[in-house]
């Protein structure tokens, strides 16, 4: 691959399930040394997408390459130089950490007296390395998502796609994976990295692609993306209970001014004059007789950046926030 | 080389299969308990005849121990999310494949030198090795990639070995194992002439007794034919899944 060659060029990809458009039409690329986010909601086409890159799935229309290498001709080409980690830690249970990851340096053709000391130098840099002979089901959730990260760079690739990687893990093994992963681009690796955590995309990403509906509306930095808020005014208001039923009440009484709810006694006001909105929400209140446990004008944010250019409803913006959502 | 790529996931698929699947319990009592269990049967019942025995034994022994695991372990894989983890390294679906039917193909070749050897000491055979093998190895594919293919056909890992049983059961009554095709109905006997362990039966009689209602060759073409009728739609169906 030249140094002026992406490493990833993706041109009017479609995938189609049926009837269902999961991606429709994205272009988009990334440069070599950046980690790039594919930021949406769950069912945006965000996995489709790494399905489809990383030859687990074909496109119905459109091209890729990968490093130089065009899909699907030259899909085994490329997958020696670049490293996948599922939305699932899906490594062998039977086998220990130590042996799974040799089994992976053996299928990537790992030379053979390289196969151990990369493998260990790994299960160290990852923590690991005192739970080497432990099997792979007997890890924590977050020593599970470590470990397949760890698979996916065995053979040193250049390129890493990182499918949810934080989805599920509490918060310190999610901080901890996010620190590994930061430093992982440091090194030069290219990121490929969805999510549908906003302040993780924020931490970690260079450029940010928002996926909706299987189409990309919008491809910038975390600081472009929050410029597009910044002129506006921010109010947040949180109830003393579930205020998500009456949400048509709501945003009838604000006129131009739209409410995202964060969780269902938590909403988030965009626009509109703010001394009017709090007179307004403060009526709603005694009208409903549901009390207000805090209110505060806020900085914007990528959340709200997103949720004006995502244009999605309060409701799709709260179900994001609940756990164990499926695959996007 | 892609090529060498190829031949070394497929190799790699087998050993890490033998290690996580094979050598354990339910395989080894599949493979090899089951069918040992079944010709002391018939040894208790006629003592004198266990020579004759001895080709059937291996042939339900090399159908056993093959598709003990191959039958769930495709199925198995997907469920998991395994199988992607494989099909994420730089080799082709069809190597995936064949890497899993080499890890029965392997499992069922120790079991069966294990139980060829101790039959042919036992009772002091002399059977041609050359025969034997010409035999047992494309054998050893056939039921390996039916076990395959049956694994890529269900959605469920308990599906495949519960159909599973219904040719295997069939083979083991009506290729030869235990009675002679010759004393089937009409019927029957065409039957067993479209089943594949029916060549086996055959060819392994060849080998240890040299006589049989065939010749050596036939038996190994036949088996050639059933290998490559259970391998292509093996491949193909594991190709849709991730169209």
């Amino acid at each position: 691959m030249s140094r002026e060659e992406p490493a990833i060029l993706v041109d009017g990809l479609v995938k189609r399930y049926g009837e269902l458009l999961a991606v429709d039409h994205i272009s988009f690329q990334v440069t070599e040394g950046e980690i790039y986010g594919f930021l949406g909601p769950n069912g945006s086409g965000k996995t489709t997408t790494i399905r489809m890159l990383v030859g687990l799935a074909q496109p119905d229309e459109g091209s890729a390459s990968l490093l130089g290498y065009h899909l699907p001709a030259g899909i085994n080409q490329a997958k020696r130089y670049m490293g996948v980690v599922p939305d699932v830690s899906n490594l062998y249970d039977e086998l220990s950490a130590l042996d799974n990851l040799l089994f992976m340096a053996q299928l990537y053709g790992v030379p053979h007296e390289e196969q151990k000391p990369r493998a260990e130098q790994l299960l160290r840099d990852f923590g690991l390395y005192e739970r080497r002979n432990d099997r792979f089901s007997a890890f924590s959730r977050g020593m599970k998502r470590a470990l397949t990260i760890a698979a996916a760079l065995i053979h040193q690739p250049r390129l890493l796609f990182l499918d949810e990687p934080t989805t599920g893990l509490d918060a310190a093994a999610a901080r901890s994976l996010r620190a590994l992963i930061s430093g992982l681009s440091d090194k030069g690796l290219t990121i490929f990295l969805t999510t549908h955590y906003l302040e993780e995309a924020d931490l970690l990403c260079d450029r940010i692609a928002i996926l909706v509906r299987g189409r990309i509306v919008r491809i910038d930095t975390p600081a472009g993306l929050k410029r597009l808020v910044q002129t506006e005014s921010l109010v947040e208001f949180t109830f003393r209970g579930d205020i998500l039923p009456l949400a048509k009440e709501l945003e009838s009484r604000l006129g131009k001014a739209k409410a995202a709810f964060l969780d269902p006694r938590r909403i988030r006001i965009y626009g509109g004059d703010p001394a009017q909105i709090f007179d307004t929400i403060f009526q709603f209140s005694r009208d409903i007789g549901i009390g207000i446990e805090a209110a505060s004008t806020i900085r914007p944010s990528l959340e709200d950046a997103f949720i004006k250019v995502a244009g999605l409803s309060p409701q799709v913006m709260a179900a994001e926030k609940s756990p164990g959502k499926g695959r996007g | 080389m892609a090529w060498q790529d190829e031949l070394r996931g497929i190799y790699h698929i087998a050993i890490k299969d033998m290690r996580t699947y094979y050598l354990k319990p339910p395989a080894l009592s599949w493979g090899m308990v089951f069918p040992l269990a079944w010709t002391l049967a018939f040894y208790l019942r006629s003592p004198g005849d266990f020579a004759e025995l001895v080709p059937g034994l291996l042939a339900m022994t090399i159908v056993f121990s093959t598709t003990a695991a191959e039958a769930v372990v495709i199925n198995f894989e997907l469920r998991l999310g395994t199988l992607e983890r494989l099909l994420l390294a730089p080799i082709g679906i069809t190597s995936v494949l064949l890497g899993k039917v080499l890890g029965g193909f392997l499992f069922g070749l120790f079991t069966t030198a294990i139980v060829a050897a101790a039959s042919i000491l036992y009772m002091d055979l002399h059977p041609d090795i050359l025969g034997l093998t010409i035999i047992a190895v494309p054998s050893l594919m056939v039921f390996s990639s039916m076990g395959a293919l049956f694994s890529v056909s269900v959605k469920e890992v308990f599906e495949a070995q519960t159909l599973l049983n219904l040719p295997r059961f069939l083979m083991v009554f009506l290729c030869g194992v235990v009675y002679p095709i010759s004393a089937l109905p009409d019927g029957l006997q065409l039957l067993a002439r479209l089943l594949p362990l029916t060549y086996t039966v055959q060819g392994l009689r060849i080998s240890f007794f040299e006589h049989g209602d065939s010749l050596l060759w036939q038996d190994f073409a036949a088996l050639l034919v059933f290998m490559i009728l259970f391998l292509l739609p093996a491949i193909s169906l594991l190709h849709r899944r991730f169209r």
